[in-house]
């Protein structure tokens, strides 16, 4: 479980993470919703020791996270952030190696290979393992970064919007492959969406973040309402039904 | 499948055997080249003393300077996640300069291990200042973070200029900046094997640089220590841009077309790319060498010189080349 205390950040006087306080990933699948700059991914930045903390406190599984060595925290948990850019020619394959770094600190043994290797077939990319990344397409290269913290195979993997720049079926993909990994191998997934169509139908817990509070937790059932959706997102929605779980039509 | 997509690319191998050979062949061009004549037929006692005190220094200093300041711009370009910065557009270098003039002033009795190592620390500061600059600068396009190196060292430059100018050591300056393998001999350039060795030790770290190449955040996500393996780094840099300040001279561009042109064939993954930059530089340089020295024989052309136009006419390909695949 992930503990947040207190948790603030400020850039000059503007408070980006205004004291949040919240239990996360109890769950299999956490989605983190929210309308642009609540404080999505500054708060996933700071979980995961890639942005500092101005006050309060995180605890993995009960650990410090300022407090615990960094390569500790890697075995537990992985990151893809919002915005990547690898500007170092590197092959698909090797991007995703590398993800076993924290394992084999970059030689591989026959138990690593084996991840990769699941890793790139999970991902579609087993055509694209020799190609080099800057010559990817957004959505392929988005693939990769994905299958590279796959491969980390930590308990924990928070993912900033990966849906970004993926066409339907992979984003069904990567969503099914989630629901998968949390519920055979009890991985806990923190994603970032915001198409919440997705989280509605994947999540079993959302975090709704808004200006950089808190503004509610809980099962979808019980936060795709139409008022919530309003009040969050400052738009109508009207909210059907699908396959159980509610669905928020928006689009007109 | 699987054993086919992780086995490296299959020509490898057969790259090796082709580099290997034209290395060797340079370097023993190299050693026959030059304005005393050798008789290898019949090696006399005087021959054996040339290759010994004048040729075969002057061949090693070559290979070893070559290789370690080609790897130095490798690890600068990883570590500043640009493909156009080498010690020698961060200002490493002229801090490096600044700091053997001052020890050069102040304590000219100290013995050239001791220069060495204060011209390192000059030079790791301003690496850090470099870096520094870099975060503060916001919005850098790929091209302005060499020209921000270069204003840097430009203004470092202006005062060792002022200093030297003042002291009558223009003279010494030019030669630190403008490599010359002419006057080595035996004796004084045995510092660049500490080059060669840091060399050594970025190939056994070399995936600490990869890593950091893909940024702080995939670096920290992986475990990483991304300030500890930056100054580490940057102090590799700083001490190989010292040797050589100090020893011969640094070869200007080296660092930047070497390992450009490696990463065009084969990326930067730096396990692999490593070895390549490391003897590509050294055949370059021997190449350059060659070629200085025949161009104008029995004179010679200095192989900063030969190399400058070189590499500065590859330097404008590649940012042509780049700004174009970017926009
Ligand atoms: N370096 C910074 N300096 C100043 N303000 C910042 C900085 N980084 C983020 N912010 C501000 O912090 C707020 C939260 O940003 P954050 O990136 O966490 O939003 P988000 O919820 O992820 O938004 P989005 O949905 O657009 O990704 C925004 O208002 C943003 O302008
Ligand atoms: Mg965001």
């Amino acid at each position: 479980m992930i503990e947040i205390r207190n948790l603030s950040k400020r850039y000059g006087d503007s408070t980006v993470i205004d004291n949040v306080s919240l239990d996360l990933a109890d769950a299999g699948i956490t989605a983190i919703i929210g309308p642009n700059g609540a404080g999505k991914s500054t708060l996933l930045g700071m979980i995961s020791r890639l942005q500092s903390i101005d006050a309060g406190t995180v605890h993995i599984d009960g650990l410090d996270i300022t407090a615990t060595p960094s390569m500790t925290l890697a075995r537990k948990l992985a990151i893809l952030r919002q915005e990547n850019q690898i500007s170092t020619r590197l092959r698909v394959i090797d991007l995703v190696t590398f993800g076993r770094y924290p394992y084999c600190k970059g030689r591989p043994g026959p138990e690593d290979l084996e991840q990769v290797q699941r890793a790139l077939a999970f991902l579609n990319l087993d055509d694209l393992a020799q190609r080099f990344l800057d010559t990817l397409s957004g959505g392929q290269r988005q693939r990769a970064y994905i299958a590279m913290v796959l491969c980390q195979d930590t308990d924990y993997v928070l993912l900033d919007e990966p849906l970004n720049n993926l066409d339907m079926k992979h984003a069904v993909d990567i969503m099914q492959l989630m629901q998968r990994a949390s519920q055979a191998m009890g991985k806990k997934v923190i994603i970032v969406l915001h198409d919440i169509n997705f989280a509605a139908c994947y999540a079993d817990d959302i975090v709704a973040l808004q200006n950089g509070k808190l503004a509610f937790q809980g099962h979808p059932e019980a936060l795709i309402t139409a008022d919530k959706m309003k009040a969050l997102y400052d738009i109508d929605m009207t909210i059907e039904r699908f396959k159980g779980r509610p669905i928020g039509l928006y689009y007109a | 499948m699987s054993v086919n997509t992780l086995s490296l690319p299959k020509r490898r191998l057969p790259l090796w055997w082709l580099a290997l050979p034209v290395f060797l062949l340079l370097f023993a061009l190299s050693l026959l080249i030059g304005v005393a004549e050798l008789h290898l037929t019949q090696l006399g006692e005087r021959d054996l003393q040339i290759l010994l005190i004048s040729r075969l220094p002057r061949t090693l200093a070559l290979v070893l300077a070559g290789m370690s300041l080609a790897v130095a711009g490798l690890l600068m370009q990883m570590l500043a996640r640009n493909r156009f910065v080498e010690p020698s557009t961060t200002g490493t270098v002229e801090c490096a300069m600044l700091g053997l003039l001052l020890v050069t002033l102040l304590a000219p009795a100290m013995p050239v291990m001791g220069k060495m190592l204060i011209a390192s620390v000059f030079a790791l500061a301003g690496s850090l200042v470099f870096m520094a600059l870099l975060r503060a600068v916001p919005l850098h396009s790929t091209v302005m973070v060499p020209l921000i190196g270069i204003m840097f060292g430009g203004v470092v430059g202006a005062v060792i200029a002022f200093i030297a100018y003042r002291l009558n050591l223009m003279q010494s300056v030019a030669n630190w900046t403008n490599g010359d393998f002419s006057a080595i001999l035996r004796g004084r350039y045995e510092l660049l094997w500490i080059g060669a060795a840091l060399a050594v030790i970025a190939y056994l770290t070399a995936d600490r640089f990869t890593v950091a190449g893909m940024g702080r955040d995939f670096a920290t996500n992986l475990g990483l220590n991304y300030r500890w393996v930056l100054l580490f780094g940057l102090a590799i840099v700083s001490m190989i841009s010292a040797v050589t300040v100090v020893t011969t001279g640094v070869i200007p561009f080296l660092g930047l077309v070497v390992p450009n042109v490696v990463s065009l064939m084969m990326g930067d993954h730096l396990r692999r790319s490593l070895p390549w930059v490391a003897i590509m530089g050294a055949a370059l340089v021997l190449a350059c060498d060659i070629l200085g020295r025949l161009l104008r024989y029995p004179y010679e052309i200095p192989i900063g010189t030969v190399f400058g136009v070189i590499g500065s006419a590859f330097f404008i390909y590649l940012l042509l080349r780049r700004s174009e695949g970017r926009s």
